[in-house]
Formats: structure tokens, C-alpha cells, sequence
């Protein structure tokens, strides 16, 4: 491999990552919108529709607002750990795309097989988004700490005790689907799923898939779980202090979050790419893929409008009694299921790698 | 029996779905957003706004200087000077209004003996500094003039609940 061919890969990656980057980044204005809208239309609003035709410029106006806002540093705060923060909490959400698989594409006949769109088609792709989502704790703490305020400071303590519990039975839920897919290649796990609506592990592993989606909601901070953020109790948590285009940061990671956990839920529970009937191929995978998670995004919205925010002992309970052990009921009858004569026989409808 | 029904409510999440369902029959509704300044809500005949003092169709100031206003007013916000003017009769040489202290509670206009000060429905009137709330006498005066058919129609709409 000579040095152009290097330079050549190294390109074409930086592109990728560009363009994934931009358009995520612009994803998260529009969601903001589409949440300001829909949660407008549940309370019988109009929502933002002033800006721009429907108010399609508002997330423009904002953006551009909050640039120009001076960012406040307050005197007692640790100025290099409150200006690191923001980005520690933002870059993981952001880096953990690298993997995620958005379809697979023959470019149009020009590659005899099929690629996966991803940037890196890691084998590990499963454990590299937990490992790496995690990560954006330590933002979130970073900044309630440096800020040197008790509300921030209470918000960082709770945002790490609620992102600690979920990540477990998380991970356990995640654990079911790698027993059934036999990969943690996300890629691989979409394949195992291919043949149509029946083959989704959404079929077997419904309360998984809850578990899942749920503990997603409580991972990036989202209502009911915002306790973190918490407006009427400790205003807005970790991220009181911060203003202008850092406080937008904040934001930004944690819908940066919301869409890596909605297309994560649609990969390992709705099919990825996968149509979930064989006569509606002909929309493209990726177009499929967006698709769930758009609706997946939306019903995040939705609970938004819906449920009150949870007490700190209910979310705590909710977390340790409901879900770890539900998740860990479940590994256990997936892998009874996997070694009992007849039932091994109907697991593997879900398990192509099996070899049954 | 009942442990069972709430076992099976809770482990089906039918409570959660009931709520979602109630939110997204929400979606669909008719929105009752009024869009202010091109859509406008219904004002009452009582509606209390601005102030304005009013003129005899004569052209003659109605204000007899009594102080009725200024001393009902419980903001302290009207300040009433007077004289004898030429002509013998009482009038005021200064009646302000300082809209940053006015409640807008209407006693004024309940104490005034010849319907002189009334509140308008007017409500569009803030401005850049606090200087320019705060309304003298010509100023009311000729909110009066700009208003004079609004206060009327709305005088005679409200007189028979006097």
C-alpha cells in the first residue's frame, strides 16, 4: 500500500466522517423543531411556525442566536474543565456513529458485493457504541463539578447515578440479541434479521426491546428520565451555568444521543435496513433504516408530551428492580430456549447462523 | 382477583399506552392557537387599558378637577394640580398618569362624576423608556380625541349592567 493509496482512504474517510457529522449535527436542529412542533400539537398548539416558511428557518434563527450569545464563565468555576465539558459530553455521541451501519450499497452496480455504509465496519460494532456512548457521563460530571454550583452539581450526581443503572440492563438487553444473532457486528446483526417482519428480534424479545428503548430515553437524559436536567426542582441541572454556543453543545450531544440510541433500537430490534415485508424492497434500506428511527425519535417526542417526570426512588427502582432482573430472567429463558430439544428448533427461525 | 388485573395493567404497560393515546388523539385536534397580531381575541366593552380623559362634544375638557381619581387611585399613579381658570370655573393644570404604577383596576374610572377619565381598549402602547409611560394631560387628552367613538360605543354597550 503506497502512500497515495493511504492518502486516498484517508480522504475518503475524513468525507465520510464530514458528512455524517453534518448531517447529524443538522438532524439535531430539525428534531429540536419537529419536537417544538409536535409537542405544540399535543397541547393543542401551533408550535414555532413563524420563521421561514412553517417555521422551517427557526432552528436556524436559534442556532444563530445562541452563536452570538456571550458564553458566561462563572468566577469560582475551574475554567479549563468548564469549557472541556461541553465537548466531552458532545464527542461521543458523535463518535459513536463511526460504526453504525446506515444500509448496505452496490454503488449503484459498480462493487460486485454489496458494502456495509458505515466508516468503520468494526466486528466489535456493538460494544464500541456502549463503550463509547458511555463516555459522555464524564462530560455531563465535568460539568457539574467544574461549574462549582450546587444545582449543577446535584444535577452531574444524578445524571451519573441514572446513567450507571441503565447502562446494565442495557447491556444485559443487548445480550439476548447477541445471543440469537451471533455477531456483534452490526451489520451482522441486521443480516440475522432478514427475511421480513417475522425475523425482527422485536418478535422474540419484546420486553427486551421495551427494556431497551426505555432505558435509552433514561441514558440520553430524555423525559420521563430528565431528572438530571430536572426545571423544577433544580433548574436545569448540569448544565445551569452554561450559555450561548456551549450550552447549545450540551444540547446538541444529547440529541446527538437520542438518534445513536433510536437507529441502535432499529438495528437490533426493528431489522435495520431490512423491509419488513419483501414487496416494499424497492424503498432503498437506508431510506427504511431513517425511517424507524425518525419513528422512534417521535415516540420519544411523544412520551415527552405524555408522562410526568419520574421521582429519583422511582427511577432508581425502576432501574435495579424492574429491569435488571426482568433482562436477566430473559438471558436465561433465551438460553434455556437455545438447548431444549423443541423449542431449539423455533429459536432458530431467529438464529440463521445457527445452523439449523 | 385484583392483583392480577393490576399485575397484567402493569406488565402490559396499558396504563402508559392509555396516556400515550390520549396525546396523540391530541395531535389531530383542532389547534386553538390565536396568532396575535394578524388574529385577535374578542375585547370586552369593560376592557381596561389605556387611559384617556374626554371632551363635551362641544370640544370642552370634561375634567372638573374634584380628585375623586386621585385620591380612589390605590397605586398612587395619578397626580391632579389645579386652578381657576378665566372663564371662573375649576380645571386642572396637570393631570399625569404614570402607566408604570397604574393597576389598571378601573376605580377611576368608577369614582370620575362626569365619566372624564376612562380606560380604552387599548392595549398596544409600550414603548422603549419608562419617560415615555408615564401620560400627561395633553397626552390623555388626545388618546380621548382618537378614541372618543370606541368610548362611547362602549359606554352605551356596558350602561344597562350600570
Amino acid at each position: 500500500m503506497s502512500w497515495v493509496d493511504v492518502a486516498i482512504q484517508a480522504g475518503i474517510w475524513a468525507l465520510e466522517i464530514l458528512v455524517i457529522a453534518a448531517s447529524v449535527a443538522l438532524s439535531v436542529a430539525y428534531i429540536i423543531y419537529v419536537e417544538r412542533r409536535v409537542i405544540g400539537w399535543m397541547q393543542v398548539r401551533k408550535g414555532c411556525n413563524r420563521v421561514g416558511w412553517a417555521g422551517l428557518l427557526q432552528p436556524i434563527a436559534d442556532g444563530l442566536k445562541l452563536f452570538l450569545k456571550e458564553t458566561i464563565i462563572p468566577t469560582t468555576a475551574n475554567k479549563f474543565l468548564f469549557v472541556a465539558a461541553p465537548v466531552m459530553a458532545m464527542a461521543p455521541a458523535f463518535i459513536a456513529f463511526a460504526v453504525v451501519p446506515f444500509g448496505e450499497t452496490t454503488l449503484f452496480g459498480l462493487w460486485e458485493t454489496a458494502h456495509v455504509m458505515a466508516i468503520a465496519n468494526i466486528n466489535v460494532g456493538i460494544l464500541y457504541v456502549m463503550a463509547i456512548s458511555s463516555l459522555s457521563i464524564y462530560g455531563i460530571l465535568m460539568a457539574g463539578w467544574a461549574s462549582n454550583s450546587k444545582y449543577a452539581f446535584l444535577g452531574a450526581i444524578r445524571a451519573t447515578c441514572q446513567m450507571v443503572s441503565y447502562e446494565i440492563s442495557m447491556g444485559f438487553a443487548i445480550v439476548t440479541v447477541l445471543m440469537l444473532s451471533g455477531t456483534m457486528n452490526l451489520a451482522g446483526i441486521v443480516h440475522a434479521q432478514a427475511g421480513g417482519l417475522l425475523h425482527w428480534y422485536i418478535i422474540p424479545l419484546f420486553p427486551m426491546f421495551l427494556v431497551f428503548f426505555i432505558s435509552g430515553a433514561a441514558e440520553c437524559n430524555r423525559s420521563p428520565f430528565d431528572l438530571p436536567e430536572g426545571e423544577s426542582e433544580i433548574v436545569a441541572g448540569f448544565f445551569v451555568e452554561y450559555s450561548g454556543m456551549w450550552f447549545a453543545t450540551f444540547s446538541l450531544g444529547e440529541y446527538a444521543a437520542m438518534i445513536l440510541i433510536s437507529l441502535m433500537t432499529s438495528i437490533l430490534f426493528l431489522g435495520g435496513w431490512h423491509a419488513p415485508i419483501a414487496a416494499l424492497d424497492v424503498i432503498p434500506g437506508t431510506v427504511w433504516l431513517l425511517g424507524k428511527a425518525f419513528f422512534l425519535i417521535f415516540v420519544f417526542i411523544w412520551f415527552r408530551a405524555t408522562f410526568p417526570r419520574y421521582r429519583y426512588d422511582q427511577l432508581m427502582r425502576l432501574g435495579w428492580k424492574v429491569f435488571l432482573p426482568w433482562t436477566l430472567a430473559w438471558i436465561a429463558v433465551i438460553g434455556i430456549c437455545m438447548y431444549t430439544p423443541v423449542i431449539q428448533d423455533v429459536i432458530a427461525f431467529w438464529r440463521p447462523g445457527s445452523g439449523a | 382477583m385484583n392483583l392480577i388485573q393490576r399485575a397484567v395493567r402493569t406488565w402490559l404497560l396499558t396504563e402508559l399506552l392509555r396516556g400515550m393515546m390520549l396525546t396523540g388523539k391530541y395531535f389531530f385536534k383542532k389547534k386553538i392557537t390565536v396568532e396575535y397580531p394578524e388574529e385577535r381575541t374578542p375585547l370586552s366593552p369593560r376592557f381596561r387599558g389605556l387611559h384617556a380623559l374626554r371632551r363635551y362634544d362641544s370640544g370642552e375638557e370634561r375634567c372638573i378637577a374634584c380628585k375623586l381619581c386621585e385620591v380612589v387611585c390605590p397605586a398612587l399613579a395619578i397626580t391632579i394640580e389645579s386652578e381657576e381658570r378665566g372663564d371662573g370655573t375649576r380645571r386642572t393644570t396637570r393631570y399625569d398618569i404614570d402607566m408604570t404604577k397604574c393597576i389598571f383596576c378601573g376605580f377611576c374610572q368608577e369614582a370620575c362624576p362626569v365619566d372624564a377619565i376612562v380606560e380604552t381598549q387599548e392595549f398596544e402602547y409600550a414603548s422603549e423608556t419608562r419617560a415615555e409611560l408615564y401620560y400627561t394631560k395633553d397626552m390623555l387628552l388626545k388618546v380621548g380625541d382618537r378614541y372618543e367613538k370606541q368610548i362611547d360605543a362602549n359606554l352605551e354597550a356596558d350602561a344597562r349592567y350600570n
